[in-house]
């Protein structure tokens, strides 16, 4: 795996498109406003993907695992939870930076100066809040037939409200006639967040998304990461310059809000930081030195 | 003849790699998957700001 700015030589727009094709690739779903019903939806994908998206070949991790919580059975998702524990174990935020559709939507969005403007530390603490609700919710609010609702998803998720709700709406006139007051109050979201995006980088990703949350705890612990080599670093903070978070990649590479762009890797001018598995052949260290 | 060898600090990655190949197997052994299927293949009501 490269480590200056690219995953093999391919930049991360394309893998960021490639990502949100494949994971949306029924593409009769649209045309028809109908959901995909095949094979692929045995497959939890990594990122928020709702799997009421007409396009969707797969199910979302965030709705699937509050569907158990919510169901009859109220049980935690190990399939689920097993997915995503793996994935943050190998890569950490990386598919949010890389893969999630949702967060290539923020990033066109997105004007320059949105890279400037810094969140308070408040607001980026709410998507723990966010996740802690999103997990408790469904166990401990439960109605009167003893089944709860998948809350996050419900009342909150914009990420469903444009793939399942917009987009299945068009498509579909019976969905439309169904659209009521909690359409409108999650479609509300939905545009405040879109304004956002202009204005602020990543809005959702770092405030909201409980994924995002999750995977942050990962960071520090992923197999791949970023590792910044104090003797080569030169100290001129183009990495800081370069980072779209803002933050100071050379003091803490594996800061739980970084998303892993790799920007960082791609402008520093020694090589000081680099994205790996630290990973290597027994034989090209012998004597103590990296001979490769 | 080449060896790979983990380096420091790499090794809670692979104990949690390891330990979500058995999450994954526990779920799948338990029925999981099957039932997150006929969720997954019905419109979610909820998703959309219906149900």
């Amino acid at each position: 795996m490269a480590s200056r700015g690219r995953l093999w030589p391919i930049p991360r727009r394309a893998w960021q498109l490639m990502s949100a094709l494949l994971a949306n690739s029924y593409w009769p779903g649209f045309a028809s406003g109908t959901i995909y019903q095949g094979a692929g939806k045995n497959v939890c994908v990594p990122f928020l993907n709702c799997y009421s998206c007409p396009g969707a070949v797969g199910s979302c991790p965030v709705g699937s695992f509050q569907f158990f919580l919510a169901g009859p059975g109220q049980t935690v998702s190990l399939y689920v939870l097993g997915t995503v524990t793996g994935v943050g174990a190998l890569v950490g935020r990386l598919v949010c930076g890389w893969l999630c559709p949702f967060g290539l939507l923020q990033e066109v969005m997105a004007r320059p100066c949105a890279r400037r403007v810094k969140l308070p530390g408040i607001l980026l603490t709410l998507k723990y809040a966010v996740l802690v609700l999103t997990v408790s919710l469904p166990v401990l609010a439960i109605g009167a037939y003893g089944t709860a609702s998948p809350y996050f998803c419900k009342y909150l998720c914009p990420a469903g409200t444009l793939e399942a709700g917009v987009l299945l709406a068009l498509g579909n006139p019976a969905i439309r006639g169904m659209l009521g007051s909690l359409f409108l109050f999650k479609l509300a979201i939905l545009v405040l967040l879109l304004i956002l995006m202009v204005f602020v980088y990543r809005p959702f990703c770092r405030t909201v998304c409980p994924l995002g949350a999750f995977y942050s705890f990962f960071n520090a612990f992923s197999l791949w990461r970023l590792e910044w080599d104090h003797g080569r670093c030169t100290g001129c903070h183009s990495c800081r310059s370069a980072c779209p978070l803002g933050l100071a990649v050379d003091r803490t590479p594996n800061h739980p809000e970084c998303i892993r762009c790799l920007d960082c890797t791609r402008v520093c001018p020694s090589g000081a930081l680099q994205f790996t598995s630290g990973i290597k052949r027994e034989e090209s260290v012998v004597f103590g030195r990296d001979v490769r | 003849m080449a060896q790979r060898t983990l380096p420091p600090g790499r090794g809670l990655s692979v104990l949690l790699l390891v330990v979500s190949a058995l999450l994954i197997a526990a779920g799948a052994a338990r029925g999981e998957i099957p039932e997150l299927f006929q969720k997954a293949v019905r419109i979610c009501l909820e998703c959309i700001g219906i149900g």
